[in-house]
């Protein structure tokens, strides 16, 4: 670049004031609702409400579905990653599509899908019946499923993308080497891929940790069954004010706490 | 600092432009020149009768407007309470009423314009051959009911209570309308709804009476709402509610007049 000339330099510091207005703006946008959450919420109150046995089962329920969620995502979504990224077949990209959906449906438009195919009357759902006699919908594994189902594309694209952007020389050298393809995945591969691993894992766990509309469409609102902590906050809120900001500051500390130690862990700042 | 002395007259000169939206005249006559559009907070029950009087409202005053917020009664006055944004409200039962009133958010007071009674809701034909509200009591039913926070929720359980029958529902629906979802889906086998609202779902659910000892009286307030954008339009709003042709809307719903 030439000499900035005045015109150039007055330019350049408009745009710096207003990329510093933007991101001030972007912060409080984030902050304030924050504030305005710890500003009510009753700190006094905040053992009593958690001691109290319903908030201790859609605590637990909460944390049961969303870790098994995460869970049965890791099974199935890191083989559905390497295939995207590493196999060729015909219609990947529709595949690639297919696994992104949940992301972009609204999640209540997720669980009536869900309904519609895994419900008692769905067509999946009543072979489930007949043949197992499981039926899903009401069930605390009908909200893991719903759960895994707007969580598992988060874990799925992470992993993929990690495994796109490793060097695979080392995959390579090890496969020369003569290590077979498993033994080169576990001592090769996933120890590259790890902070992705993690990455999609936390997205995923956090992401069915909050999940709401497809649980409260599939699965119903049961306290002790169904009901986790999103959606005892939504009841709460009917007549118990006080009750719903303690429940969503204690599902906003368990988030915050595990995510810091993931990230203290396993994904070092760049 | 000449940024924001330039904002400064920014509003200013804005605030000054402002058109004098939905002036009106003190001493026009009442019902004329209605314009602008009112915010009515209403049950989830009302969803379907209210919307039809919310269309009469619109064809006889075409400058006005009616923005409906449909939800459970008790969700609403928690909204009313702490955020506004309504100008009319109408809930399902005497006691979220109270509760706004109580915190002085009522212009005036509330008066009741309807009334409705509980029927058990099935799928079309009554394939469990259900009958009465001790029937629902088997384990093998899958029962929906609205959580004990919303009227219908806790209309429904003082009628069980009235038949001294104890139920294990599967799910505590949010509200009324999502009792109705599961069971027309097939998903539910039964559920305690309105009478009005077995009436909106038409040939997609059955419903079976509850016998009158056993029955629940639902009264719907409706009242202003202090502080509103337009209290004219929703005065005027209410008014028709109120009045005959109201009034039949509600009863061709399955309401009782009130």
């Amino acid at each position: 670049m030439s000499t900035p000339t005045r015109l150039s330099a007055t330019l350049e510091k408009v745009s710096t004031g207003a990329a510093k207005l933007a991101v001030g703006i972007a912060v409080l946008f984030f902050l304030l609702p924050l504030v305005g959450l710890l500003l009510r919420t009753p700190w006094g109150e905040l053992g009593t409400e958690l001691a109290s046995p319903p908030v201790r089962s859609a605590l637990w329920l909460s944390l049961v579905c969303s870790l098994a969620a995460t869970a049965i995502s890791l099974v199935f979504g890191v083989p559905l990653a390497w295939a995207l990224a590493r196999w060729e077949f015909p219609g990947r990209s529709l595949v690639r599509a297919l696994t992104t959906l949940p992301m972009i449906v609204p999640p209540v438009v997720g669980g009536v899908a869900l309904l519609l195919a895994f419900g008692r009357r769905g067509f999946a759902g009543r072979w489930l019946d007949q043949a197992f006699g499981v039926t899903l919908p009401f069930t605390t594994a009908g909200a893991i499923l719903a759960e895994t189902f707007v969580a598992m594309p988060f874990l799925v694209i992470t992993v993929e993308a990690g495994l796109r952007s490793m060097n695979r020389r080392f995959e390579d050298a090890a496969a020369t080497l003569g290590a077979r393809p498993w033994v080169t995945f576990r001592r090769v591969t996933l120890p590259l891929i790890a902070p992705s691993l993690w990455a999609g894992a936390a997205l995923a766990w956090a992401r069915a940790l909050g999940e709401f509309g497809a649980t409260i469409t599939f699965a119903g609102n049961l306290p002790g069954r169904t009901q986790t902590i999103p959606l005892a906050v939504y009841l709460a809120l009917e007549n118990r004010l006080e009750a719903a900001i303690t429940l969503s500051v204690v599902l906003l500390a368990v988030s915050l706490t595990v995510l810091v130690l993931l990230r203290d862990r396993f994904m070092p700042n760049p | 600092m000449k940024l924001k002395a330039f904002g400064l007259l920014a509003v200013v000169l804005l605030v000054g432009c402002r058109p004098e939206v939905g002036y009106q005249d003190p001493g026009s006559p009442a019902g004329q020149q209605l314009s602008g559009s009112a915010t009515v907070f209403a049950a989830a029950s009302l969803t379907e009768s209210f919307q039809q009087i919310g269309k009469l409202f619109e064809d006889a005053n075409p400058s006005a407007q009616i923005v409906f917020n449909f939800s459970s009664s008790s969700g609403l006055a928690t909204q009313i309470s702490e955020q506004g944004g309504a100008d009319v409200y109408a809930s399902a039962d005497r006691a979220n009423m109270d509760k706004v009133a109580d915190r002085s958010l009522i212009d005036g007071s509330a008066q009741v314009f309807a009334r409705n009674r509980l029927e058990i809701v099935v799928a079309p034909g009554n394939p469990k051959g259900i009958k009465t509200l001790a029937d629902l009591a088997n384990p093998e039913l899958k029962v929906v009911l609205a959580a004990p926070q919303v009227p219908a929720g806790h209309y429904a359980r003082e009628a069980l209570d009235n038949a001294g029958v104890t139920i294990r529902p599967v799910s505590e629906a949010v509200d009324v309308k999502g009792v109705l979802g599961p069971v027309t889906l097939g998903e539910a086998d039964a559920g305690i709804v309105y009478a009005t609202d077995i009436k909106a779902a038409g040939s997609r659910a059955e419903g079976l009476a509850i016998p009158e000892d056993l029955n629940v009286n639902a009264e719907y307030p409706i009242a202003l709402v202090k502080n509103g954008r337009n209290a004219q339009v929703g005065r005027a709003f209410i008014d028709l509610v109120l009045s005959e042709e109201g009034q039949q809307v509600m009863a061709d719903h399955g309401f009782i007049p009130a």
